[in-house]
C-alpha cells in the first residue's frame, strides 16, 4: 500500500515543482528551497537524482518505466526552448570576441572525440577487454563515439551557470556545446550511413535526424522495432501526424548530400536559416507598435519556426536557433516596449528551465528501466576512461595551437576547467535511444554506457567542478554594475584599436568588427528598428538610461523616508506622520498653556499661523498643520473633495462611509443620551426630533446612557478642549493608525462630550481631515474672520452649534423623513458660507456627507459673524449656550484640561 | 610593398627602437614596411596628411585624435621611432617581458599605466592633466553621434565626470580615470595581438 501511495505523492510534488520552478532565477530553480545543497550540489545532479528515486518508485509499482525520454519528444520541444534561451541570451560581444576557439573546440574537438573515443574503445574490443557479447565492430564504436563526444550544452549551462567562471572560459566552453551539436549529429548521420545493410527507411530518419534532428513520426517508425514492443501510447495519433512529414523526409533521402559537404551545408545552412528569421523577427517587430502584445508571442513563433523551418530543410535546427536568438536580440529589444522585454526575457528563462528540468527528470525515470540496456563493465569503463582522457588531451593540442593566435592565451588552468567541464547529457542520451537495434547490435550495452557517461559526468564532474574551481582558484567572474566610465572608455578603447589597426595596416578582428557596426549603424539598424528606438539605440546613452532609472528608484526610496519625515512629501504620507507629530506638538503647546481655555488656544493658533503661513502651508511640518488640520477636518468634506488628489478623496469616502454606517447607531446613541442628560434639553429634544427614529430603533443606547452620563459629564467639563482632542484623535483616526491607539473611555467622552461634534467628526471628520489641512486658503479666509470672533465668547458656543448642526445632519442622514424645518435651514445656510472657501466641492458633499460639511462651517460662521443672524438653529443654540457655558465654566479648570490633554499626549506618545 | 622595394629591409637604429618598445625583430620589420608604404614620398617621416589619407581612420569617430597622438608637442613629422613607440603602447603585455621585473628600467610603454595614459590623452586635449566636463562632452559628442540631443548628451558628461570625480573638482585627473577603469582588464582590450 504504501508503495503504491507512494508515486501517487511524488508525482504531483515533481510536477508542483517543474511547475513552480520556472518563476525562479533560471541558476536556482527548484532546489533553492534549501540554500546549502544547492551550494554544493548543481540542481541538474539533483534533478537527475529525483528522476531516478521517482523512476525507481514508478518501476517498482508499474512494473515499467512510465516516463520516458522520448527523442521526439526532446529534439521538437524540450530542445529549442533552452537553445534559444542561451542564443538570446548570449553575450554575442564575447561570444565573437571568442569565435574562433569556439568554432575550433566545436568542429576539431568533436572530430577529435569522436573518432579517438571510437577508435580506442575499439581497440579495446580488439584487445579483449570488452565482452565478446558486445557485437560491435569498428564504425558501431565510431557511431557511438561521436555520438557520445557532444559536450551537451543543457548540462553545460546548468552546471556552469552556478559555477560562476570567468566570462571567457564560460563562453568558450559553453560556445562549444551549442554549436558542436550540429558536427556530432552530421558525423552521427555520417558514420551510421556507412553502417551495412541500413534500410532504406532508416537512412531517410537518420538523415532526416541528423540534418533537422527530430521527427516524431519517423522517429516513432523507427524507434518501434527496438523499442521491446512498448507501443507509445497514441500511436495513431502520432503516425497520422507524422505521415505527411515521412515524405518529406524520403525526399531528402533520395538525393542525400555527400557526407563532408553535409557538414558544411547543414551548419552553415542553419545558420544562415536562424539569420534569416532573426531578420524577419526584427523586421517584424519594428511595426507592432500598435499590438504591442504580440511581441513577446511573435519572438517566440519565429524562433521556433526557425527551428522547424531548419529541420524541415534538414538543417541544423539547433544553429538556426541560437543563431536567431544572436542575431535578432539587439533589433527586437531595442524595439519591443519594455514590458514586452521583461515578457520575453521571463518567459524564455521560465520555459528554457521547465524544459531542462523535466529532461533531467526524464533522464533519471528512463535510466532506471533497465530492460533498455545492457550492462558491460569494460565497455562503461573503458568509455568514462577515453572520453576524459581523450577531452582533456583534445583540449590541450587545441589550447597549444589556439593559443598561437590568441591576444590572451588560455592558461592551464582555463585547460583544465574546459577539460573537465565536457560534460554529456541528454542529447547523447538522446541519440543512443535513437539507434537501431537491428543494425547496431550492440545498441543496448551503448545505452547503458551512455547513461552511466551521462549520469558520471553530470554528478560526478558536476558535484566536484565547483569546489575544484575553487581550489584551483579559477578566474571568477565579477558582476559589477556598469558605470558610464566604463562604458565610454570600452568604446574608446575600441575605437582606439580599430584606428591602431588601421595604421599598422592589419585588417584584423577589431577592423572587421568596426567594419560590422558602421554597417550595422548606416544600414542595418535604420532598417530594423523603428525611428524612435534607432534615435535612443546607442550604448552609452543606454547606460545612461539605465542608470538614471536606478537612481531614480532608488531616491524614490530613500525620498518617501525624508520626505515624510519632514512632512514634504505626498499628501498620504505627510498626513500620518503629521498626524502622530502633530498631535504631539500640540499636546505639548496646549499643556503647556493649559489655563487657557482650549478652544481659544487652538483657534487663535490656527488663525495666526493661516494668515502668516498660508504660502508655507505645504512646506512646514506637520505641528503646524494639525490644529488646522482637525479643525478642517472636522469643519467639512468638501474641502477634501477640492483637493486634487482624487484617490485620497475615494479613500476617505470609503472610509467614511463604512464608518458612519456603522458608527452611526453608538454615536448617536451616545449623541442623544449625552443631549439628553447633560446638556439642554431644548437641543436634545429638538435633536430628537430627528433623533427619535433612530432611537427608537436602537433602545440600547437607553441603557447605556444612564452608564454614559459619568463619562458626559467629566467630557463636558472641557468641551472645547474636547473638541480639540476629538479632533485631533479624530484625525488621528482617519489616518487610520488611531483607532487602536485611543482609549475606550476617551471614545466615549469624546462622544459624549460635544455628542454632535465628536461623534459625527470621528467617523466623518477623520476623511476630511488629511484633505482639508491641504487646503489651507480655504481656511484662512474664512478663519482670520472666525479666529477673532471666537476668541472671547464663541469658544464654547462653538460646541453646541457643531452639537446642532451634527445632530441635525445625522437625523436627515439616517430618518430622511424626520429632519424638519430646522435642518433645511442650516443647509442652505451652509453653501453659501462655505462657497467662500469650496464652493463645488462643497455642494457635491453635502449629497454625500451632509454632516460633515454642517458640523463645522455652519457653527463656526454662526459664531463668528453672528448667533443673531442664524435662523432657526440659532435660537435653539443660544438657549443650548447658557447651559453649555455653566457647564464649561464650572467644569473648566486647568487640572482637568492638563489632564484630558495628558491622556492626548499619550497617545501621541504611542503613535 | 613589392614597390618599396628600394627601401632599405631593415629600420635604421633598429636595435635601440626595439629596446624602447619591446618589439620583436619581426613585427618591427612589419611596422617599417607599414611605415615606408604610408609614407609615400620617401620622406623619412610621416606627416598628418599621410595619416589622414587611411580610409578607415576617416570613418573612426577618433581618428583625428588618434592621429594627433602620433605628433606629439605639437610636431609636424614624425619618424621611425615615434611611430613604432606609439604603436608600443598597444604592445600585448608579456607576462615574461623582462622590463616587467626589472625595478631599474623604465617602465615599458606598453605598460598597464601607460596604454591608460595614451587613451587619457585622447580625451585631455588642453593636456592640463584632467579632463574636463567639456573635453568630455566633445568625445561623448565624438561617440555617442548624432541621435542623442545636446542637452541628453550634456547630461550624460556631466553624470560622467561626477561618476568618476572622486576630489570633486569637477574634472577627471588621471589617477581618477584609472581608478574608474580598474575593473577592467586594459591588458586585454587595449593590445592587439599582432603587435608582438
Amino acid at each position: 500500500m504504501l508503495r503504491a501511495a507512494l508515486p501517487l505523492l511524488m508525482l504531483p510534488l515533481a510536477a508542483a515543482r517543474a511547475a513552480e520552478e520556472p518563476t525562479q532565477e533560471p541558476g536556482v530553480p527548484v532546489f533553492h528551497l534549501s540554500r546549502k545543497v544547492t551550494s554544493l550540489v548543481p540542481e541538474s545532479c539533483l534533478l537527475i537524482l529525483l528522476g531516478l528515486v521517482l523512476g525507481g518508485i514508478v518501476l517498482a509499482v508499474a512494473k515499467k518505466a512510465e516516463y520516458q525520454l522520448e527523442p521526439g519528444t526532446f529534439f521538437l520541444f524540450l530542445l529549442p526552448p533552452i537553445v534559444l534561451d542561451s542564443g538570446y541570451f548570449m553575450p554575442s560581444r564575447l561570444f565573437f570576441d571568442n569565435l574562433g576557439a569556439i568554432l575550433t573546440y566545436a568542429v576539431v574537438g568533436t572530430l577529435w572525440n569522436a573518432f579517438t573515443t571510437g577508435a580506442a574503445l575499439w581497440g579495446l574490443q580488439q584487445a579483449g577487454l570488452v565482452a565478446s557479447r558486445v557485437q560491435a565492430g569498428l564504425l558501431d564504436f565510431l557511431l557511438f563515439g561521436s555520438l557520445i563526444s557532444a559536450v551537451d550544452p543543457v548540462a553545460v549551462l546548468a552546471v556552469f551557470e552556478e559555477v560562476h567562471v570567468n566570462e571567457t572560459l564560460f563562453i568558450i566552453v559553453f560556445g562549444e556545446s551549442l554549436l558542436n551539436d550540429a558536427v556530432t549529429v552530421v558525423l552521427y548521420k555520417v558514420v551510421k550511413s556507412h553502417l551495412p545493410g541500413i534500410r532504406k527507411e532508416e537512412t531517410v530518419w537518420v538523415e532526416k535526424w541528423g540534418l533537422g534532428k527530430a521527427h516524431p513520426g519517423i522517429l516513432v517508425l523507427d524507434l518501434k522495432p527496438g523499442d521491446h514492443g512498448r507501443a507509445p501510447p497514441s500511436l495513431s495519433a502520432r503516425q497520422q501526424y507524422c505521415q505527411p512529414r515521412k515524405g518529406l523526409g524520403q525526399g531528402h533521402a533520395d538525393n542525400p548530400t555527400p557526407p563532408p559537404a553535409s557538414l558544411f551545408v547543414v551548419s552553415l545552412g542553419g545558420a544562415a536559416v536562424g539569420l534569416v528569421f532573426a531578420f524577419l523577427l526584427a523586421l517584424t517587430t519594428r511595426f507592432t507598435k500598435r499590438v504591442r502584445i504580440i511581441e513577446p508571442l511573435l519572438v517566440f513563433l519565429l524562433a521556433y519556426a526557425a527551428y522547424l523551418t531548419a529541420e524541415m530543410a534538414s538543417l541544423s535546427a539547433i544553429l538556426a536557433v541560437t543563431m536567431c536568438g544572436l542575431g535578432c536580440k539587439k533589433y527586437v529589444e531595442a524595439n519591443i516596449s519594455h514590458k514586452s522585454r521583461t515578457a520575453v526575457k521571463y518567459t524564455m528563462k521560465t520555459l528554457a528551465s521547465c524544459a531542462e528540468t523535466v529532461i533531467f527528470m526524464l533522464l533519471g525515470i528512463s535510466a532506471v528501466d533497465s530492460s533498455k540496456w545492457a550492462w558491460d563493465s569494460g565497455l562503461v569503463l573503458g568509455t568514462l576512461i577515453f572520453i576524459l582522457f581523450f577531452r582533456a588531451l583534445g583540449v590541450v593540442l587545441q589550447t597549444w595551437v589556439l593559443n598561437q593566435f590568441r591576444l590572451v592565451p588560455l592558461d592551464k588552468i582555463d585547460q583544465v576547467v574546459m577539460s573537465y567541464g565536457g560534460l554529456r547529457g541528454a542529447v547523447a542520451f538522446a541519440l543512443v535511444i535513437l539507434l537501431d537495434r537491428t543494425k547496431v547490435p550492440a545498441k543496448d550495452y551503448f545505452v547503458a554506457t551512455t547513461i552511466v557517461v551521462v549520469f558520471f559526468t553530470v554528478i560526478v564532474q558536476g558535484l566536484t567542478i565547483k569546489p575544484l574551481v575553487k581550489w584551483l582558484k579559477v578566474k571568477r567572474s565579477e558582476h559589477h554594475k556598469p558605470t558610464l566610465n566604463q562604458e565610454l572608455h570600452e568604446h574608446t578603447f575600441d575605437h582606439i584599436l580599430a584606428a591602431v589597426e588601421d595604421v599598422v595596416g592589419h585588417h584584423g578582428y577589431h577592423y572587421w568588427r568596426d567594419r560590422w557596426e558602421q554597417f550595422d549603424k548606416k544600414y542595418l539598424s535604420q532598417l530594423l528598428m523603428r525611428r524612435s528606438a534607432y534615435r535612443i539605440r546607442d550604448q552609452i546613452w543606454d547606460v545612461y538610461y539605465r542608470l538614471n532609472i536606478r537612481d531614480a528608484i532608488s531616491f524614490v526610496d530613500q525620498g518617501g523616508h525624508v520626505l515624510s519625515s519632514t512632512g514634504l512629501t505626498l499628501p498620504s504620507m505627510p498626513s500620518r506622520n503629521s498626524v502622530a507629530e502633530t498631535s504631539v506638538t500640540n499636546l505639548l503647546r496646549e499643556s503647556g498653556s493649559g489655563a487657557c481655555l482650549d478652544l481659544q488656544v487652538i483657534d487663535t493658533v490656527r488663525s495666526g499661523r493661516d494668515r502668516e503661513d498660508a504660502a508655507m502651508h505645504h512646506l512646514l511640518s506637520g505641528g503646524l498643520y494639525k490644529p488646522r488640520r482637525r479643525y478642517k477636518a472636522s469643519c467639512s468634506h468638501h474641502f477634501i473633495s477640492e483637493d486634487a488628489q482624487e484617490r485620497q478623496d475615494k479613500e476617505v469616502f470609503q472610509q467614511n462611509m463604512k464608518r458612519r454606517l456603522e458608527s452611526f447607531k453608538s454615536t448617536k446613541h451616545n449623541i442623544c443620551l449625552t443631549k439628553n442628560k447633560p446638556r439642554p434639553h431644548k437641543a436634545g429634544h429638538k435633536k430628537k426630533d430627528g433623533m427619535a427614529s433612530v432611537e427608537a430603533i436602537n433602545k440600547k443606547p437607553r441603557d447605556l446612557g444612564f452608564q454614559d452620563t459619568a463619562a458626559v459629564i467629566l467630557t463636558v467639563e472641557s468641551e472645547e478642549e474636547e473638541e480639540s482632542n476629538s479632533s485631533e484623535t479624530e484625525k488621528e483616526d482617519d489616518e487610520g493608525i488611531i483607532f487602536v491607539a485611543r482609549a475606550t473611555s476617551e471614545v466615549l467622552q469624546e462622544g459624549k462630550i460635544s455628542g454632535s461634534l465628536e461623534l459625527c467628526p470621528s467617523p466623518r471628520v477623520i476623511p476630511p481631515s488629511p484633505t482639508c489641512a491641504e487646503k489651507e486658503l480655504p481656511w484662512k479666509s474664512g478663519h482670520g474672520d472666525l479666529a477673532v470672533y471666537v476668541s472671547s465668547e464663541t469658544t464654547k458656543i462653538v460646541p453646541v452649534d457643531m452639537q446642532m448642526g451634527w445632530n441635525q445632519s445625522i437625523s436627515s442622514l439616517e430618518s430622511l423623513a424626520s429632519p424638519p424645518c430646522t435642518q433645511d435651514p442650516t443647509l442652505t445656510r451652509l453653501p453659501p458660507r462655505q462657497l467662500d472657501v469650496d464652493e463645488p466641492p462643497a455642494l457635491l458633499d453635502l449629497s454625500s456627507d451632509p454632516r460633515p460639511t454642517f458640523a463645522f462651517p455652519p457653527s463656526l460662521a454662526k459664531a463668528g459673524r453672528s448667533r443673531s443672524e442664524s435662523s432657526a438653529d440659532i435660537p435653539q443654540q443660544q438657549e443650548l449656550q447658557p447651559l453649555m457655558g455653566h457647564k464649561d465654566r464650572t467644569h473648566l479648570s486647568p487640572g482637568t484640561a492638563n489632564s484630558h490633554w495628558c491622556i492626548h499626549f499619550n497617545r501621541g506618545g504611542r503613535l | 610593398m613589392g614597390a618599396r622595394g628600394s627601401h632599405s629591409a631593415v629600420p635604421p637604429d633598429a636595435d635601440s627602437i626595439r629596446r624602447e618598445t619591446g618589439f620583436s625583430q619581426a613585427s618591427l620589420l612589419r611596422l617599417y614596411h607599414r611605415f615606408q608604404a604610408l609614407d609615400r614620398d620617401n620622406k623619412g617621416y610621416l606627416s598628418r596628411m599621410d595619416l589622414q589619407q587611411i580610409g578607415a581612420l576617416a570613418v573612426n569617430p577618433l581618428g583625428d585624435r588618434i592621429i594627433e597622438s602620433f605628433f606629439p608637442d605639437g610636431n609636424h613629422q614624425v619618424d621611425f621611432a615615434g611611430f613604432a613607440r606609439v604603436l608600443a603602447h598597444f604592445r600585448p603585455v608579456d607576462e615574461e617581458d623582462p622590463g616587467m621585473q626589472d625595478p631599474k628600467q623604465p617602465e615599458p610603454l606598453n605598460s598597464r599605466m601607460n596604454k591608460l595614459r595614451f587613451a587619457f590623452q585622447l580625451y585631455d586635449l588642453d593636456r592640463d592633466g584632467k579632463i574636463s566636463r567639456n573635453e568630455m562632452l566633445q568625445v561623448l559628442r565624438l561617440m555617442v553621434g548624432v541621435q542623442v540631443t545636446e542637452e541628453q548628451l550634456e547630461s550624460i558628461a556631466d553624470r560622467t565626470v561626477q561618476e568618476a570625480d572622486i576630489d570633486g573638482d569637477g574634472a577627471v585627473s588621471f589617477m581618477e580615470f584609472t581608478k574608474s577603469l580598474e575593473k577592467m582588464n586594459i591588458e586585454q582590450k587595449m593590445s592587439i595581438r599582432i603587435l608582438k
